[in-house]
Parts: C-alpha cells; sequence; structure tokens
C-alpha cells in the first residue's frame, strides 16, 4: 500500500514534468510563428500605404520633400541581382557537379566542402570589405559591378552545396546506364545526371536569389547608392536593401514612409521566391 | 546525341578495333580529363575566394596592426580625428549581443526543434517547419526596422521597466539593468538576434533529433518514460555534438550579423555600463562609419573586419566538425 502511495507520488511528478516540457515546447514554437506573424504584420500594416504607381515609376525624393518612389533603386537591384545569377549559376553549378561527381576521390574536394559550408554563415559585411579591397580601391570607386560581385560571392555557396546535394540523389543506376552506352564521363554528367536533378537545381538558384535579393551589408560599401535613375554598372548604383537602410534611419516621415514599402516589396520577393522553390522541388520529387 | 553510341556496329574483324573508334575514345578521354579539371577548378574558386578574403583584410589591416600591436584588441579608445584605434569596445558589443542572443535563442530552438519532432502532429509537421524556415529568410535588414520601430518603443515602454524592478532590485546583477530606458542598446540588439538565428538552430536541433534511431526512442517508451525524459535522457545525449554544432552555426551567425544589430544597438563608442546602455558591434561599426572613413581609419575599420571574420571562421569550423560528426555516427 505504501509502496503504491509512493509511486503514485512519483508519478505524478514525472508527468507533471512532462507537462511543464511539453508546455514550454509548444510556447517556443508559439512565440516563433508570433513574430513571424507580428513581423509580416506590421510590414503590412507599414507598407501598404506606400505601394503606389508612383513606388515603381518615380526616383527617390531629395531630403525632405515629398512624393518620389523607388524606381532607381528597384531598377538597380534587379541589375546586379541579374548579373550575380549569371555569375553564380555556372560557377556554382560546375562546383557542385566536382563535388558530386568527383568529390568522393579527393582531399581537396572534401576540403573545398567544409569551406562552402563555412562561406554560407560567413559574416556578409566582411565580403563586402573584401570586395572593397579587390574591386573599389583598385579601380577608383564604387560601382554596380563591385555590388554585384559581392553578391556573387554570397549566392555562389548556396548554388554549389544545393547542386552537390541535388546530383547525389541521382540513382546510381541512371549513371551506369549512360556509362554502359558509352557515353563519356562529361555527357553523363551534363546531359543525365544535371538533368535528372534539374528541378532541385532550380530551387538552390531560387534559393540563392532569395538569398541576395535582401542583403543589405555587402553593398553598403561596394555599389554604395545613388540618388538618381542611373543603369551604368560603373558607377556607384542605387539599390534597395541600402536606400531602405538609409532612408529608415533618416528623420524624413516620406523617406521612412518608403523605407517600409520598399522592405514590403524585398519580404514578399524573398517569401514568394522561397514558398515558390519548396513547392516546385515538392512536385518534382513526386513524379 | 554522340557518335560512339550512333555509330553503326562496325564489322568485328579479328583484331583491332576501327581506327575510328580509338579516335572516338582518345577525345573522349580527352575531354573527360578536360571536364575534370573544369570542373575542379570551379570548386577551387571557393577556396580561393577564403584564401583571398583573409590575405586581403589582413594587408589592408597591417597598417593598424603594426601601430597598435596586440594592443588593438584590448584599446578601448576610438577617437578618429586623433586617429587612436582599439577594438575593445566593438569586441565587447559583439561578444556581449551574440552571448544574449544564444541565452535566449538555444532554449527556445530547443523547445521548437521538440516540438516538431516529438509532439507536432504529423500533417502539421511541414508547414510549421516551413514557417519556422521561412523565419529564417526574411532579410536581416526586416528585423532591423521592426526592432527600430516596433520592438524598441514598446521595449522601453514596458520591458525595460519592468526588468528594472524585478532583475534590476538583485544584488549582484542589478547594476546591468539600470540606465536610461530608451529601448535601444546591447539588450535590444540581443533580443532581435536572438529571433534572428533561432531558425537556423531550430532547424539544426530537429534534424539531429530526427537521426535518433527510432529504436532507442521506442526502448525508452517501452519502459515507460514520458515524452520529457525521452527527449532529455535518450534523445539528448544521444545528439549532443549535433545540438552544440547547432548552437555554434548560431554563434557564427549572430557574430557577423549586421543590419539587425545596426538599427538597434545604439551606435556608440563609449564603454557600456549597463545591458541598457547603447554601444557598438564590430558589424555595425563596419557599416556606419566604413563609407566615410579615410585613410588609416579605414585600416582601422579593416582590422576589425579581419579579427571578425578570423572568429567566426573558427565558430563556423567547429559547428560544421560538430555537426559532420554527429551524423557520422549515425552511419556507425
Amino acid at each position: 500500500m505504501e509502496l503504491n502511495n509512493f509511486n503514485q507520488a512519483l508519478y505524478r511528478r514525472r508527468q507533471r514534468a512532462n507537462a511543464i516540457g511539453l508546455g514550454l515546447s509548444m510556447g517556443a514554437m508559439g512565440l516563433g510563428l508570433a513574430v513571424l506573424l507580428w513581423i509580416l504584420g506590421v510590414l503590412f500594416y507599414n507598407g501598404v500605404s506606400a505601394l503606389d504607381w508612383n513606388l515603381f515609376t518615380q526616383s527617390t525624393p531629395a531630403p525632405g520633400s515629398e512624393g518620389g518612389g523607388l524606381a532607381n533603386a528597384i531598377v538597380g537591384s534587379l541589375m546586379m541581382l541579374g548579373f550575380s545569377v549569371l555569375v553564380s549559376t555556372p560557377v556554382g553549378i560546375l562546383a557542385g557537379i566536382y563535388l558530386a561527381e568527383y568529390g568522393d576521390q579527393s582531399k581537396t574536394a572534401s576540403v573545398t566542402r567544409f569551406v562552402t559550408d563555412i562561406m554560407l554563415s560567413a559574416p556578409s559585411i566582411v565580403l563586402g570589405l573584401f570586395v572593397y579591397a579587390i574591386a573599389v580601391a583598385p579601380f577608383g570607386g564604387f560601382s554596380g559591378w563591385a555590388g554585384s560581385l559581392a553578391l556573387s560571392l554570397i549566392a555562389v555557396p548556396v548554388v554549389v552545396r544545393t547542386t552537390e546535394n541535388m546530383l547525389r540523389l541521382v540513382p546510381g543506376s541512371l549513371r551506369e546506364a549512360a556509362f554502359a552506352l558509352g557515353a563519356p564521363r562529361w555527357k553523363v554528367s551534363l546531359m543525365v545526371t544535371l538533368k535528372a536533378a534539374r528541378s532541385g537545381v532550380v530551387t538552390g538558384l531560387l534559393l540563392a536569389i532569395a538569398r541576395i535579393s535582401g542583403e543589405t551589408a555587402p553593398l553598403l560599401f561596394t555599389a554604395l547608392n545613388n540618388q538618381f535613375f542611373s543603369t551604368s554598372m560603373d558607377k556607384p548604383l542605387s539599390n534597395l536593401p541600402v536606400v531602405i537602410f538609409q532612408f529608415a534611419m533618416s528623420p524624413y516621415d516620406n523617406w521612412v514612409r518608403l523605407a517600409w514599402g520598399g522592405a514590403l516589396l524585398i519580404t514578399l520577393a524573398v517569401l514568394t521566391l522561397n514558398i515558390v522553390a519548396r513547392v516546385f522541388f515538392r512536385d518534382s520529387t513526386k513524379q | 546525341m554522340n557518335q560512339a553510341m550512333t555509330l553503326p556496329s562496325p564489322p568485328v574483324t579479328d583484331t583491332a578495333p576501327s581506327i575510328r573508334m580509338v579516335e572516338v575514345a582518345q577525345r573522349q578521354r580527352w575531354q573527360d580529363a578536360l571536364f575534370h579539371r573544369v570542373t575542379q577548378l570551379f570548386s577551387l574558386l571557393v577556396l580561393l575566394a577564403l584564401a583571398g578574403i583573409i590575405v586581403s583584410l589582413f594587408m589592408h589591416a597591417l597598417p593598424s596592426f603594426q601601430k597598435f600591436g596586440m594592443a588593438f584588441v584590448w584599446r578601448v579608445e576610438w577617437d578618429i580625428v586623433n586617429e587612436e584605434f582599439g577594438a575593445a569596445i566593438a569586441i565587447f558589443g559583439t561578444l556581449a549581443s551574440a552571448a544574449i542572443a544564444l541565452l535566449i535563442a538555444v532554449p527556445l530552438a530547443f523547445g521548437i526543434a521538440l516540438f516538431l519532432t516529438e509532439n507536432c502532429p504529423v500533417a502539421l509537421r511541414r508547414p510549421l517547419g516551413t514557417a519556422i524556415e521561412l523565419l529564417a529568410a526574411v532579410p536581416s535588414i526586416i528585423y532591423g526596422m521592426f526592432g527600430l520601430f516596433i520592438f524598441a518603443p514598446l521595449f522601453a515602454q514596458y520591458g525595460q521597466p519592468a526588468l528594472q524592478s524585478t532583475l534590476g532590485q538583485m544584488p549582484l546583477i542589478g547594476p546591468l539593468f539600470g540606465g536610461a530606458t530608451n529601448g535601444i542598446g546591447i539588450l535590444a540588439a540581443g533580443i532581435i538576434l536572438a529571433f534572428m538565428v533561432l531558425p537556423f538552430i531550430a532547424a539544426v536541433m530537429r534534424d539531429v533529433f530526427e537521426i535518433v534511431p527510432p529504436i532507442l526512442r521506442e526502448s525508452a517508451y517501452g519502459l515507460g518514460c514520458t515524452t520529457w525524459e525521452v527527449v532529455r535522457k535518450v534523445v539528448l545525449p544521444y545528439t549532443q555534438k549535433g545540438v552544440m554544432g547547432g548552437v555554434m552555426l548560431g554563434m557564427g551567425r549572430a557574430l557577423g550579423e549586421t543590419m539587425a544589430v545596426t538599427f538597434v544597438i545604439g551606435n556608440a563608442n563609449r564603454l557600456p555600463t549597463s545591458l541598457f546602455s547603447p554601444g557598438t558591434s564590430i558589424a555595425a561599426t563596419l557599416a556606419n562609419e566604413f563609407g566615410e572613413a579615410a585613410d588609416f581609419h579605414i585600416s582601422a575599420l579593416f582590422a576589425l573586419g579581419f579579427m571578425l571574420f578570423v572568429i567566426t571562421v573558427v565558430v563556423l569550423a567547429l559547428a560544421k566538425w560538430l555537426i559532420v560528426r554527429s551524423e557520422k555516427a549515425r552511419g556507425a
């Protein structure tokens, strides 16, 4: 009888610990979701008022003046994004192919893989410093090219690692079948394996674009900013993140309003890219 | 698609294969070697970038390292006019904000990972996991704006007075919560950082929790363990390396984060006296000052950047090593 009572007490204590632990874990999940929804809610609430046609047609206004938009910043951002994608796609995919197809055999490949993983999380502002040192200081000025280079440095590791992971998912029998037909290795890699992993590789590209479209720190001292509409990559180029940074920290209400509009645009773009990438990948793996 | 494949099968003569086939084979071997080297070259670009970053940062930082020597690390002065530079304030702000971020984010990430792996209805696992991943996708500048415009005013009005009247009254740690309550400062930066790194840590923890062999888990349940006991006494000990790796990964992110911190840390080159006082971090100093810096000031900023890069690379390398080891343990 006494033993039974003792067990009851212990049992209750363990149940209580369990309930508290699980309750707290559910609370943590709830808090995470709440913060996400809170941030998105705030963005919509403040950003929607800035969303109008002028945002896309007019350039950034002078300090203290009314109206204006973000046209120059949007165009500048798209140009740098486009160029970064053009650079990082071939570099990232070829490097990913090397790691997946030849990587098991060599020490350099495993070192490269390790370094790529580190570069994935390396502080982006330091990459900006690096690009300043090699592409801004020696060539006498901030430029859109330097900004794109900094963004490419961030995008390449993302593309490399997703490409490698996706290529590794391709069944070995597919490779072997192609080899058995007498196809050389480069044709197997490019026309069989890569083709089979196509949707995964595209997913990686989308995630890389999403990653770099919100990056601010590496652009601060590479592309800098340009108050006027410009499509010249040789000169400082306006871009959304840096404009948001400057405008949000400014004392002018109109600038702060535009910063919220820009922030909403960027976040919508980034989250859409992320969701599209996921859905796209899930659909393709189902087939 | 390829001559070797469309080639009409040659009449099999007794000895040598036709010269044409030998040619094709030779060409293919040559092409394959080229392909191997070209892809290898591209993958070496990543290594080259890392080496380039370290070398070029160090070269530009050299003048200030030569002038101040090792003392650069603990000098408090940051006087742009007289070119007297020291990293102590920025290093302190970086470490303090990252430490606060981890203190908050690690328990939360553990809770989220526990919920997603043990407790969550299967149908909700994917959408909830995706939601947490989206939290990681939100650009850091958005966290910064959110921190400055939404969080800081609320924190000044409710959070800081509440902390002051509770923890601030306690002996020893009381002074940490003293000073003006204007919302921004080291503590605010730490809290915003916490929510930035939370999804990264939670994602790693979830992934390593999932590799615990079901048989271990089920044996524990079979002995009558509660879910909490299974996680505390089976899952956590089994995955401790991976969990540590996740924490280190979050730390690497927190140390190098720029925009979220710059908005809320206050950007003051003074040694903070409490968690509420404004400070600065290495990344925030770079973001604020580099655009207008000249001459020796640039070198001092490069020195800061070099230190930040070396610290984060070491932390991230350790994180990666721990995660890889915990994944290997699964194979064994």
